[in-house]
C-alpha cells in the first residue's frame, strides 16, 4: 500500500505539494516512484524559471521509462533539490522528504484548494489500479 | 504441422487476409538459382567493374587502406555476425564488451569524453550532430564550411529541411583551400554551431583551435567532421583543439570500399552532453556477485522509450562494421595507426612534390594536407582521368567538376600506405604523358 | 594428495583489451616506407602530441584470442532458434557472404565512373526490380541505411508530396496518425519530418479502430497514417483497404512500416492494399546479417505518384544492359546518405532472392507463419494470449497469469536462457502487459519448436511450483542480471587508465 501523508495536497499526475507560507514544495508521490522503478536521473529546471499550473517542469527517468513531471500550481522556481543530481534514488527512498524536487513561490496560493486531499488521492490511485 | 494447428492446406494460413488481396500468381521475379549458377552470375557482374582492378588514388570520402587478414576472419564468427542487438546482456557480453572497446577507442582517437555505438556513416552522423547542437543550444542557425564534403552537406540539408534549422555556408579561401577564417567571421549570437571538416574535401587541414575559440566566445558549439579517419593518427585530435562534437567516417579502419557501404559513423562529444547524444550507448555494470559486465544504457534518450521526443530515430546502426573498426584499431594499435598515418602523409608529400614539378600541373591550394590534395592539370580532368584509367589502368583521382562547375581542370588525389613508390611514379609518368589535348 | 580443481580459465574472464595491453607489443607489420622521408608541411601545432596514449599495444595472437573468447559469450542464430519478435532472425546464408566479398564489388570505390561500375549498378537495379515486385510499389530507392532511416525517408516523401500538391495549405496538414502499438521509431521518424503525432486506438481484437480513425481524419489536418501490417501483435489488418480509403479521402497518405514483411512476401502486396509508401528491412525479411546491431538496409518503395520525391541519385537503365545515375530529379527530397547506401547488404539481399527464387520466397513466408501458429497453439494452455485472432508470423502473449504469482515477463525471459534459448522480444508492443513477442521465422524445424514450447511450458510450471528458480534466473551464464539502474545513474561509457594517486 503506497504511503499518502495527510498533510499534503495531490494532483492526478501523482505530484504532491507541501505549503510553506506563500511557497510550495513539490515532488512525486510514493505511488509514482513505485510505478517508475529505480530512478536514475531527474531533470530539473533552473531557479527563476516560471511555470503555469499543470505545465511540465522536468522529467524523471528510470532505466526503462521516462515521465514528465508537472507543477500542480503556478509559480516561479525559488530553489531546486541539487542533491538529486548525485543521488536520484532519493526519490525512491524518501519521495516526500529528501526526494523533494522544486520549491516555487506561488503566483496564486489559492490554487492549492482545488488539488486533491490525501483521501481523495488515495481513492484516485485505488481506481487507477483496478 | 498444419494438422497440429487444425488446418488442411498451406493457403489456410492466410485466411485472415481478404481473398482479393492474396496473390493468385507467382511473383514476377526469377526462379531459384543453384549456388554454382548464382556465383557465376555475380562473378560476371563483378567483372564488369573495371574500377575495382585499377591502381587507385581516389579518396573523397572513401579510402583504400590495408585491411589485416584477421579482421574479416573475426567478423565471420557466427557469434558476432548472426547475433543481434544485445537486449539480453547475460548472453550478449561478446557484443557489448566489443562495443565498449569501440566507444573507448573512438574517444581516444578523437580526444573526446563519450562516444556512441555508431551511426550509419559520417554523413548521417554529421546531420545528427547538427540536430543535437540545436537541442543543446536551443538556437537554430548552423554555419557550415563550403569545403566540407558536398554529399555530407546534401545529407545535412535533407535532415534539417523540416527541423526549423537555417543552414548557411561560409566560403573557402581560393588560395589556401581552407575555410576556417570565413567560418569564424560569420558566427553570431544566433549560431548554434560551426561545422567544419578537417582535413576538408580538398584535403586541407583547418585551424580547429581558432574555430573552437570563435564558437565558444559566442556560446556556440564546434562540430568537426572527418572523412579520412586515418588522419587522426597524425593530426591533433579535435577534442584537444576544443571541439564539442566530433563525427567521423570510420571506413578507413578495416572496412572495404564496397561501392560506398556499409560504412560506420563515429560520434563523440563531451560528457556534459551525454544525455543528448543520439544512438546506442554501452556502459559498465555489475551483477549481484560483483562481476563486471556491460549493458545498453541511458536508453531513455532513444526512440523505443522517448518516441517522438527521442534524441534520434536510430535503432539498428552499424554493429558489425564498428566491430571491424575495433578489430582493426586493436590489431594496428597505438604504433600501427601512427605508422600508417605517417606513411600516408609521406607518400602523399612525395606525390605532391613530383606532380608539382611537372610542366602544366599546379597545386592550386596552399593549405597543408594530410593525404589528399587538389591538382590542376592542363586539360579537362574528366578527360585526363578517363585516359589514365583506360591506358594505364590507374584511377588517378576524382574530378572536382563532378561536384562544382567552376573547376573543370581540378582533380583530387589521395595517397595511402597501400600506394607503392612504383605506383606513384607510374601516376606521375602518366600525368606527364597526358599533358596534350 | 589434495587435488586442487582449477575453476576459472582466462577464457570466460577475458578483460578489456586496454587491460591486456603491454607497451612494445605490436600486431601488424607494414612494408618499410619506400619514399624519402621529408619534414611534413603540417605545422607542429596541428600535429598529434599525445602519441595515442592509452590505445592498446597487443600482438596478433592477443587480438585473435581476445575476440574469439568474447565471441563465445554470445548467443547467435547459428546456435539455434532466436525468437526475437519483430526482428525476423532467420538464417544468414554463407553464400551471401561469399558474394559480398567478390573483389569486383568489395574493392570498388563509390565514386568510380559509371562506365567502370556497370556490374555494381546492375546489382542495385535488379534488386530494385525484385523489391518493387514484392511490394507492388514501383518507385524505389535503396539508399536508406536501416529501417528507421527508410521510415524517415518515406515520411519526408509524404511531406514533400503534400507540400507540392497543396502549396501553402499543406502547413495545416501536419498530423501523423500512429497506432498505440507502433514501434518507437515511427513517432521519432514523424517528428524528424516536422509532423506532430496523434495516437489511434486499437479495438479489443487488437486491430485499428476504424471509428477512431474516421474521427481523427475528420479534422482536415491529417497528413497520413503510419501502419505496420501485420501489426506488432502479429495480426493482419483485414480492413486495410478500408483504412487506406479513409485516409485517402481525408487527403492523407498511408505509410507502411515493412518490418513484418516476412508474413507477406509472395502472398500479398502492400501496393495492392492501397499503401502509398513502405520501407523494408533487408536485415530482417531478406536475411542480411544482424551483426550485433547492424548494418541494416532500409529501402523505401512508393507509388508512381510519389516517385519524383525519392532520394537522389536514382539508378536507372539507359539501355537493356547499361545503367546510369539519374540526378535530374528536381522534386527529390534530397540525399539521405553519402554514396549509394549500404551496398554490401544489397548484394546479400539480391543473392537471397535469387537463392530462393519466386517459389522459394513464398514457401519461406508460409513456413514462417506456420511456425508462429504452431508455437501459438503449443503455448495456449499455459500463457494468456491477449488477442483471439490468428497470428501471422509472430505471436504475442502476456504475463498476466504468471504475474499474479509474482513472476513477470523479465523473469520468464531470463529463465528461458537457462534452457538454451535466446529470449523473445519483451515489453513490446507496449499496449500488452508484460508482452512476450515470439517470432520463430522459417529457419526453425519442428523439433526445435517443440523444444522451445516444452521449455516455455516448463517455466510456466516452475512459476507456480518453484518461483525462486525463475526469479533468480539466469543461473548458468558467466554473469547474472546486471544492475542497470546503477549503470544509468553513474554511467561509465569508456575505459580510462587508472589515475596515479
Amino acid at each position: 500500500m503506497a504511503n499518502v501523508p495527510e498533510d499534503l495536497h495531490y494532483s492526478k499526475d501523482h505530484e504532491w505539494v507541501r505549503v510553506d507560507g506563500d511557497q510550495a514544495i513539490i515532488g512525486i508521490t510514493d505511488y509514482a516512484q513505485n510505478s517508475l522503478g529505480d530512478v536514475v536521473y531527474v531533470e530539473l529546471p533552473k531557479a527563476e524559471d516560471e511555470f503555469a499550473a499543470n505545465e511540465s517542469f522536468g522529467s524523471v527517468e528510470s532505466v526503462k521509462a521516462v515521465s514528465e513531471v508537472f507543477t500542480p500550481v503556478a509559480g516561479v522556481v525559488v530553489k531546486i533539490n541539487e542533491s538529486l543530481a548525485d543521488e536520484p534514488e532519493t526519490v525512491n527512498s524518501d519521495p516526500y522528504g529528501e526526494g523533494w524536487m522544486i520549491r516555487v513561490k506561488m503566483s496564486n496560493p489559492g490554487e492549492v484548494d482545488s488539488l486533491l486531499t490525501a483521501a481523495e488521492y488515495e481513492d484516485f490511485t485505488k481506481a487507477e489500479t483496478e | 504441422m498444419l494438422e497440429a494447428i487444425g488446418l488442411g492446406a498451406a493457403e489456410e494460413l492466410f485466411d485472415s487476409i481478404p481473398q482479393d488481396l492474396v496473390l493468385q500468381r507467382p511473383l514476377d521475379t526469377p526462379s531459384a538459382l543453384s549456388e554454382i549458377e548464382l556465383l557465376d552470375r555475380f562473378e560476371q557482374m563483378g567483372a564488369r567493374n573495371a574500377g575495382a582492378r585499377r591502381t587507385s588514388f581516389m579518396g573523397g570520402g572513401a579510402y583504400s587502406h590495408y585491411i589485416p587478414t584477421i579482421v574479416d576472419h573475426i567478423l565471420s564468427r557466427s557469434e558476432f555476425f548472426t547475433a543481434y542487438t544485445p537486449y539480453q546482456p547475460e548472453i550478449s557480453q561478446g557484443t557489448l564488451q566489443t562495443i565498449f572497446e569501440f566507444q573507448t577507442l573512438v574517444c581516444q582517437l578523437t580526444g573526446m569524453e563519450v562516444a556512441n555505438a555508431s551511426m550509419y556513416d559520417g554523413s548521417t552522423g554529421l546531420a545528427e550532430a547538427v540536430l543535437m547542437a540545436e537541442r543543446v543550444t536551443k538556437r537554430s542557425k548552423i554555419i557550415a564550411s563550403s569545403a566540407a564534403h558536398p554529399q555530407y552537406l546534401e545529407v545535412v540539408r535533407t535532415y534539417v529541411q523540416h527541423a526549423g534549422i537555417h543552414l548557411e555556408l561560409a566560403q573557402f579561401d581560393e588560395q589556401t583551400g581552407q575555410s576556417w577564417k570565413s567560418l569564424a567571421e560569420a558566427i553570431d549570437d544566433a549560431t548554434a554551431a560551426l561545422v567544419v571538416q578537417s582535413p576538408n574535401f580538398f584535403g586541407c587541414v583547418e585551424d580547429l583551435g581558432a574555430l573552437a575559440d570563435a564558437a565558444h566566445a559566442r556560446g556556440a558549439l564546434l562540430i568537426v567532421a572527418i572523412t579520412e579517419a586515418m588522419s587522426l593518427g597524425l593530426l591533433k585530435s579535435p577534442g584537444a583543439c576544443g571541439a564539442d562534437i566530433v563525427v567521423a567516417e570510420g571506413q578507413s579502419f578495416g572496412v572495404p570500399l564496397s561501392f560506398g557501404g556499409p560504412y560506420v559513423g563515429l560520434f563523440a562529444t563531451k560528457e556534459k552532453y551525454a544525455r543528448q547524444i543520439p544512438g546506442r550507448l554501452v556502459g559498465e555494470a555489475y551483477d549481484k556477485k560483483g562481476r563486471r559486465g556491460f549493458v545498453l544504457t541511458l536508453a531513455t534518450r532513444e526512440q523505443h522509450i522517448r518516441r517522438e521526443k527521442a534524441t534520434s530515430n536510430i535503432c539498428t546502426n552499424e554493429g558489425l562494421i564498428a566491430l571491424a573498426a575495433t578489430v582493426y584499431l586493436e590489431t594496428m594499435g597505438r604504433r600501427g595507426i601512427q605508422e600508417a598515418a605517417h606513411q600516408c602523409a609521406q607518400k602523399a608529400a612525395y606525390a605532391r612534390r613530383a606532380i608539382s614539378g611537372l610542366d602544366g600541373y599546379t597545386l592550386p591550394f596552399t593549405g597543408a594536407c594530410f593525404n589528399e590534395f587538389v591538382v590542376r592539370g592542363p586539360i579537362k580532368s574528366l578527360e585526363l582521368l578517363s585516359r589514365l584509367g583506360k591506358e594505364k589502368e590507374i584511377d588517378a583521382g576524382i574530378a572536382l567538376s563532378r561536384f562544382m562547375s567552376d573547376r573543370p581542370n581540378d582533380f583530387l588525389v589521395c595517397v595511402t600506405e597501400t600506394n607503392t613508390r612504383a605506383q606513384i611514379d607510374a601516376l606521375v609518368g602518366g600525368l606527364e604523358q597526358n599533358r596534350a589535348r | 594428495m589434495a587435488i586442487t580443481k582449477v575453476t576459472s580459465h582466462i577464457s570466460p574472464n577475458e578483460q578489456l583489451i586496454f587491460e591486456r595491453s603491454q607497451t612494445g607489443r605490436i600486431g601488424y607489420r607494414l612494408p618499410a616506407l619506400d619514399v624519402d622521408e621529408v619534414p611534413l608541411e603540417i605545422p607542429t601545432e596541428f600535429r598529434r602530441d599525445d602519441d595515442l596514449e592509452g590505445m592498446p599495444e597487443v600482438s596478433e595472437v592477443d587480438v585473435i584470442r581476445h575476440f574469439i573468447r568474447m565471441s563465445t559469450w554470445n548467443y547467435s542464430i547459428d546456435l539455434g532458434m532466436y525468437p526475437l519478435g519483430s526482428c525476423t532472425m532467420k538464417y544468414n546464408s554463407r553464400l551471401n557472404e561469399r558474394v559480398a566479398r567478390i573483389a569486383g564489388f568489395a574493392n570498388l570505390h563509390p565514386l568510380t565512373d559509371e562506365q567502370d561500375a556497370q556490374g555494381a549498378l546492375q546489382v542495385i537495379y535488379e534488386l530494385q526490380e525484385h523489391l518493387a515486385e514484392i511490394t507492388g510499389l514501383p518507385g524505389i530507392s535503396l539508399q536508406p541505411a536501416a529501417g528507421a532511416h527508410g521510415e524517415m525517408t518515406g515520411i519526408m516523401i509524404i511531406r514533400a508530396f503534400l507540400d507540392s500538391r497543396d502549396g501553402a495549405a499543406a502547413s495545416h496538414r501536419r498530423t501523423m496518425l500512429i497506432p498505440d502499438s507502433a514501434h518507437g521509431t515511427n513517432p521519432a521518424s514523424a517528428h524528424l519530418s516536422g509532423f506532430s503525432v496523434k495516437t489511434i486506438k486499437s479495438t479489443a481484437e487488437g486491430l485499428t479502430d476504424l471509428e477512431h480513425l474516421r474521427e481523427l481524419c475528420s479534422h482536415g489536418d491529417v497528413a497520413g497514417l503510419m501502419l505496420t501490417n501485420p501489426n506488432t501483435l502479429g495480426l493482419f489488418e483485414r480492413n486495410i483497404k478500408q483504412i487506406c480509403e479513409i485516409v485517402h479521402e481525408a487527403g492523407g497518405l498511408v505509410y507502411m512500416d515493412g518490418a513484418n514483411m516476412n508474413a507477406l512476401v509472395g502472398v500479398a502486396r502492400p501496393g495492392d492494399m492501397g499503401v502509398d509508401v513502405i520501407h523494408l528491412n533487408l536485415h530482417k525479411t531478406f536475411s542480411t546479417p544482424h551483426g550485433g546491431g547492424g548494418p541494416g538496409c532500409g529501402p523505401c518503395s512508393c507509388t508512381k505518384e510519389l516517385e519524383p520525391f525519392l532520394p537522389l541519385p536514382r539508378i536507372v537503365k539507359s539501355s537493356e544492359s547499361t545503367f546510369r545515375l539519374d540526378y535530374d530529379q528536381p522534386r527529390s527530397i534530397g540525399r539521405v546518405k553519402a554514396f549509394f547506401g549500404n551496398y554490401g547488404m544489397m548484394l546479400r539481399a539480391l543473392s537471397y532472392t535469387l537463392t530462393h527464387g519466386n517459389d522459394g520466397l513464398r514457401e519461406a513466408t508460409e513456413a514462417a507463419v506456420l511456425n508462429a501458429r504452431y508455437v501459438a497453439a503449443g503455448l495456449a494452455q499455459d500463457y494468456d494470449k491477449p488477442f483471439a485472432g490468428s497470428p501471422m508470423h509472430e505471436v504475442v502473449f502476456t504475463d498476466k497469469r504468471q504475474s499474479r504469482k509474482g513472476v513477470h515477463t523479465l523473469d520468464i525471459a531470463k529463465r528461458l536462457i537457462d534452457y538454451g534459448f535466446h529470449p523473445m522480444t519483451i515489453y513490446f508492443p507496449m499496449i500488452v502487459q508484460g508482452a512476450m513477442l515470439i517470432e520463430p521465422t522459417e529457419s526453425v524445424g519442428r523439433q526445435e519448436l517443440d523444444q522451445f514450447i516444452a521449455a516455455m511450458r516448463s517455466i510456466a510450471s516452475e512459476a507456480v511450483e518453484n518461483p525462486e528458480l525463475v526469479l533468480n534466473a539466469p543461473h548458468d551464464t558467466r554473469i547474472g542480471r546486471l544492475d542497470e539502474a546503477a549503470a544509468a545513474r553513474k554511467p561509465v561509457l569508456r575505459w580510462k587508465p587508472k589515475q596515479d594517486t
